[in-house]
């Protein structure tokens, strides 16, 4: 264990006796912000990993990915918004379709966006200097966040409160409140990332997927499609956050175009803090960054909680580069 | 080099050098002596670890034990560019040149460790620094000179053919000024007129008072050019001595030809 | 010809800058079309418009170009990726703001200082590259992308602790009524301005936005100057080794992680001066402008222009803020004018969902800048003047005839 893992597992250690601390003085408090905490991480993590799979593969920070997040709320909340028969007063079968219904389109046509923006933007500068594609994801980002502001202008944008709430549907558990939501999150974000651990773990794709992360020239010799590989990075990563932005608008039921920005860059820490290029990293990451903002925003304040966020992400850097579960370093 | 009095008669020495990979032994205690001013050759099938015990030496591996002694002193664990101003140079077995820069520049930087011009002597231009600038580039044109190339100067090193690449990382190693030159396989992808000129040219560092350490598969240009030669095979020394002698021995043919020879 | 290591000494001045070797260059063109243009911008865009507002817009583009050139040492020349410069900017800005306003009177403190914009200048820049380099020392040794990630964190952490630290800085009220340089007596005596012996013209920095554009052209100057002679040195070179071949040169005798660091914190300073020198034109400082969205910006300028040079860079942080200030700003009055002087009128108009032209205009900036970005990098990802090796040693090329004939010679 090098100095740097030292003082990486000792600040986490202090980090977790104060915490630890303050459980014990306050538990109810204590938990209510737990319930908070995982929620919001349950949705960075989903983000994240879309970031960790594209960096994994063709080790792009991929900008745009916070902006798909973005516009998946968006197209949620316009697809919702059809079916005339879902109220937001009461959960009715309607509510039950239509949300069956609406999850898998905004994912499908995520993907497709993200697919199509590997195509275009992408993929014609995989061989150019290294910051042209960066520029280019921070151009595509600019361009998503324009349509949806063109699309619904600048103000807040209101996503159906389809999901079953009030009264019936929340409860006190020794002074902590926990609603139906919070669990639907934590439950919808599990069930997501265990299907990708099951699909990138078992099928042919996944194995491809893995394979050209680790060496792209020697898969492409073992036969492997690398164009198609990466476009189903890009897709799975995409279908990811879309359905992490349906679930943050049917949690929050307001969004706004530039939401993505910095959500993105919170998931991106969640990626970074797991290790980059590892995907059960990410969703721990994401969990982690997710608790630690909503510890920060009640212990010390909200308005630290960038502050604090951003720290970690340089502290991760500096002490433990490789992140919690170590990242893929890449052969020179 | 003569003013310098010598510690001992060995360059560099080499004294139960292991590197290990994860379950990889990759160097496996090896142990020599380079004497000053001969050409010492280092054999072995691919994957042998010749590679990795020259990156060893230069800094660029940590060994995972023993000891490299170079012109007296101890340089385990030293950084690349601590033993590059001590005096060691190589080259890479994939070309590793400043492609967007010029060959000339490529040069330029190879004296870096030589020159004096600190930050400020750089942002005024002082006259020190313009002086220093003109001789470095002279000398750094000779240097193109001397392995012939001096016409592409100009050229972006990633358009040089590659023949000429290989002969610029040469020069851009001698523009550090070293008393050991490692060179990784320089002859690899050659023609056998292109051998004979870069055995020329090892000769003519050679009498520049330069010892030469390099890597080679080609037992011709090894023969042709070096008195000693040291086989490695699946990290570990297997023969050392005079080329003639080694090429007869039996573990040496084993390990090029298989057991089965 | 005499024996080649004879380099002409340094004579005339002519000589001493060297300008014979740089006018053989493509990028000399470029300077002496931009010291036109800049010599003859006041004067001409006050006789066109009858205002001095262009002169003051070019002030104001100085701070993008001082910008741009100092990110350029770090993104061009080193080939490391900052995506956090803007804090830099921001520390030099408040270093600035802080200790040239009112500010601090009612910071705990109690004490309002005014220090000299002269000297704040330089301590900006030193602030800025001491930040650099703490911030450089722990990262630059990792990997790459970890200091674009580095860099990042930073640059959403120094805004938001201005922000956050209201005591001090005002928070989101930000920091105005900065002082304006002034001038020494021996330039602002009665012989400038109005009076009758007057030969210089006044300098006023407080009603004349030409003082500034005057000022700010000095400095892009110094600092052309100094790059330049950065780019072609020992540590510039070192530089561009790094750039290409980090483990090579390694092996070559270059410190890696000092001479990152160099770079890093380069760059960091010019960030700092252009930061007071924002501070004091811009006359406010405020958290909001030192936002990633200007860390980006900067580095488009530095990549749209071609990353490494200089001239490519001015050009590109030039064209990028006439883009986003002139163009896109003006889309919607123009696109207005447009659609009614082609009989359109009515789409001005605000109708049921659609919220009238000028306003759909001006909700289609991002995605246009989006836009070009992608479309500029798709066509031109080397950027639009792509650095190229110069033919800097012309007086060698007489060295290598000889070479070539003294080669032939035995061959005969
Ligand atoms: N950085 C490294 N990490 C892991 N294994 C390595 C590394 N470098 C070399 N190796 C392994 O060490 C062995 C020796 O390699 P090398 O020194 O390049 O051989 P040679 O130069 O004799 O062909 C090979 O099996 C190679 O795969
Ligand atoms: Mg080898």
């Amino acid at each position: 264990m090098s100095v740097g893992d030292l003082g990486f597992f000792l600040i986490v250690a202090i980090a977790l006796v104060l915490l630890a601390g303050e459980a014990v003085a306050h538990p109810s408090q204590f938990a209510q912000v737990l319930v908070f905490g995982l929620a919001d991480g349950a949705i960075y993590a989903l983000v994240a990993l879309g970031y960790t799979m594209v960096y994994g593969i063709i080790e792009l920070i991929n900008f745009a990915h916070g902006d798909v997040f973005t516009l998946g709320a968006y197209v949620g909340a316009t697809i919702m918004a059809f079916f005339a028969g879902a109220s937001e007063d009461s959960f009715l079968v309607a509510n039950l379709i239509a949300l069956l219904i609406t999850f898998p389109v905004v994912m499908l046509i995520m993907g497709a966006v993200n697919i199509t923006i590997e195509r275009v933007a992408y993929r014609p500068l995989r061989n150019a200097p290294r910051l042209a594609p960066l520029i280019t994801a921070i151009g595509m980002s600019f361009l998503l966040e324009g349509i949806m502001f063109l699309w619904h202008g600048p103000a807040t944008v209101h996503v159906p409160d389809l999901l079953p709430h009030g009264a019936g549907f929340q409860t006190t558990i020794g002074g902590v409140f926990i609603s139906f939501k919070d669990v639907f999150v934590v439950i919808a974000a599990a069930i997501l990332v265990t299907l990708l651990a099951i699909f990138i773990n078992g099928s042919k794709l996944g194995k491809a997927m893995r394979a050209t992360a680790q060496d792209r020239d020697a898969s492409q010799l073992m036969g492997i499609n690398i164009n198609r590989t990466i476009a189903a990075t890009f897709f799975i990563g995409a279908v990811l956050a879309g359905a992490g932005g349906m679930i943050w608008g049917l949690y929050f039921n307001t969004i706004t175009y530039n939401l993505g920005f910095r959500t993105g860059l919170v998931a991106f820490t969640s990626a970074v803090f797991g290790g980059i290029g590892n995907i059960p990293g990410a969703a721990l990451g994401g969990m982690v960054i997710g608790l630690t903002a909503a510890f920060s925003d009640n212990y010390i304040g909200s308005k630290w909680t960038q502050v604090v966020i951003f720290g970690i992400l340089i502290g991760v850097l500096v002490f433990r580069p490789t992140g919690l579960l170590g990242m893929r370093v890449p052969e020179k | 080099m003569s003013d310098q009095q010598p510690a001992t008669d060995n360059i560099l020495e080499l004294t139960d050098l292991s590197k290990r990979f994860g379950g990889l032994l990759a160097v496996d205690s090896v142990g020599l002596n380079i004497k000053r001013g001969e050409v010492f050759a280092l054999i072995g099938p691919n994957g042998a670890g010749k590679t990795t015990l020259f990156n060893c030496v230069t800094g660029l591996y940590q060994p995972t034990s023993g000891k490299v002694m170079f012109d007296g002193k101890d340089i385990t664990g030293s950084k690349p560019h601590q033993v590059a101003r001590l005096g060691i140079a190589r080259t890479f077995q994939n070309i590793r040149l400043f492609d967007y820069m010029s060959a000339l520049d490529n040069v330029r930087v190879g004296h870096h460790v030589r020159m004096k011009a600190k930050m400020w002597d750089s942002l005024f231009k002082l006259p020190r620094e313009r002086k220093e600038e003109a001789v470095i580039t002279e000398k750094s044109m000779d240097l193109l000179r001397f392995v012939g190339i001096a016409r592409q100067a100009n050229k972006y090193a990633r358009n040089l053919p590659y023949g000429q690449q290989r002969r610029l990382e040469i020069a851009r190693a001698l523009a550090t000024q070293p008393k050991l030159l490692l060179l990784d396989e320089p002859a690899a992808g050659f023609t056998p007129q292109e051998k004979v000129e870069l055995m020329q040219l090892v000769k003519k560092i050679l009498a520049r008072g330069i010892t030469v350490f390099l890597i080679e598969h080609d037992m011709k240009v090894v023969m042709g050019i070096s008195e000693r030669i040291v086989v490695l095979d699946h990290g570990e020394k297997i023969a050392e001595g005079p080329p003639d002698e080694v090429r007869k021995d039996r573990r040496v043919i084993e390990a090029y030809l298989g057991k089965s020879a | 010809m005499s024996e080649p290591t004879t380099v002409k000494k340094p004579g005339s001045l002519w000589a001493r800058l060297h300008l014979r070797e740089r006018i053989k260059d493509r990028d000399t063109a470029i300077y002496g079309v931009l010291l036109v243009v800049v010599l003859v911008w006041p004067m001409s865009t006050y006789y066109a418009t009858g205002s001095s507002f262009l002169t003051s817009q070019a002030a104001h583009a100085g701070t993008w170009v001082l910008l741009a050139i100092g990110l350029n040492v770090v993104v061009g020349f080193a080939g490391l990726l900052d995506l956090g410069y803007a804090a830099f900017f921001a520390i030099g800005a408040y270093c600035y703001a802080l200790f040239a306003s009112f500010q601090l009177q009612s910071s705990p403190l109690h004490h309002a200082y005014h220090l000299p914009f002269w000297l704040m200048l330089f301590v900006g820049m030193f602030v800025a590259a001491a930040a650099g380099a703490i911030l450089g020392f722990p990262t630059l040794r990792l990997r790459g992308d970890y200091l674009a990630i580095v860099t990042l964190g930073f640059g959403e952490i120094v805004p938001q602790l201005f922000l956050n630290l209201d005591q001090w800085t005002g928070g989101i009220n930000a920091i105005g009524s900065i002082d304006q340089p002034s001038l020494p007596g021996w330039i602002t005596g009665p012989w400038a301005g109005a009076t009758s012996i007057a030969i210089l013209p006044n300098f006023n920095f407080s009603y004349d936005p030409t003082a500034y554009y005057v000022l700010v052209v000095i400095m892009i100057i110094i600092a052309v100057v100094l790059v330049t002679n950065l780019h072609r040195s020992r540590l510039g070179r070192a530089w561009m080794a790094i750039r290409e071949d980090e483990v090579a040169a390694a092996a070559m005798g270059i410190n890696t992680v000092t001479t990152k660091l160099l770079a890093f914190s380069i760059g960091a300073s010019f960030s700092g001066f252009a930061g007071a020198y924002y501070g004091a034109s811009f006359g406010l400082v405020s958290p909001d402008s030192f936002l990633f969205v200007v860390s980006i910006t900067v580095l488009v300028m530095v990549v749209l222009g071609g990353m490494g040079n200089i001239t490519g860079v001015i050009v590109g942080a030039i064209a990028i803020y006439f883009v986003l200030n002139n163009v896109l700003v003006s889309l919607p009055t123009n696109a207005e004018s447009f659609a009614n002087a082609v009989g359109l009128g009515f789409i001005t108009k605000t109708n049921g969902d659609w919220p009238g032209l000028a306003e759909e205009a001006r909700r289609l900036q991002f995605l246009l800048y989006g836009l070009i970005l992608v479309g500029m990098m798709l066509l031109r990802p080397q950027g639009l003047f792509p650095s190229r090796v110069r033919e800097q040693e012309l007086k060698h090329d007489a060295v290598v005839e000889e070479e070539t004939v003294a080669e032939q010679v035995p061959a005969r």
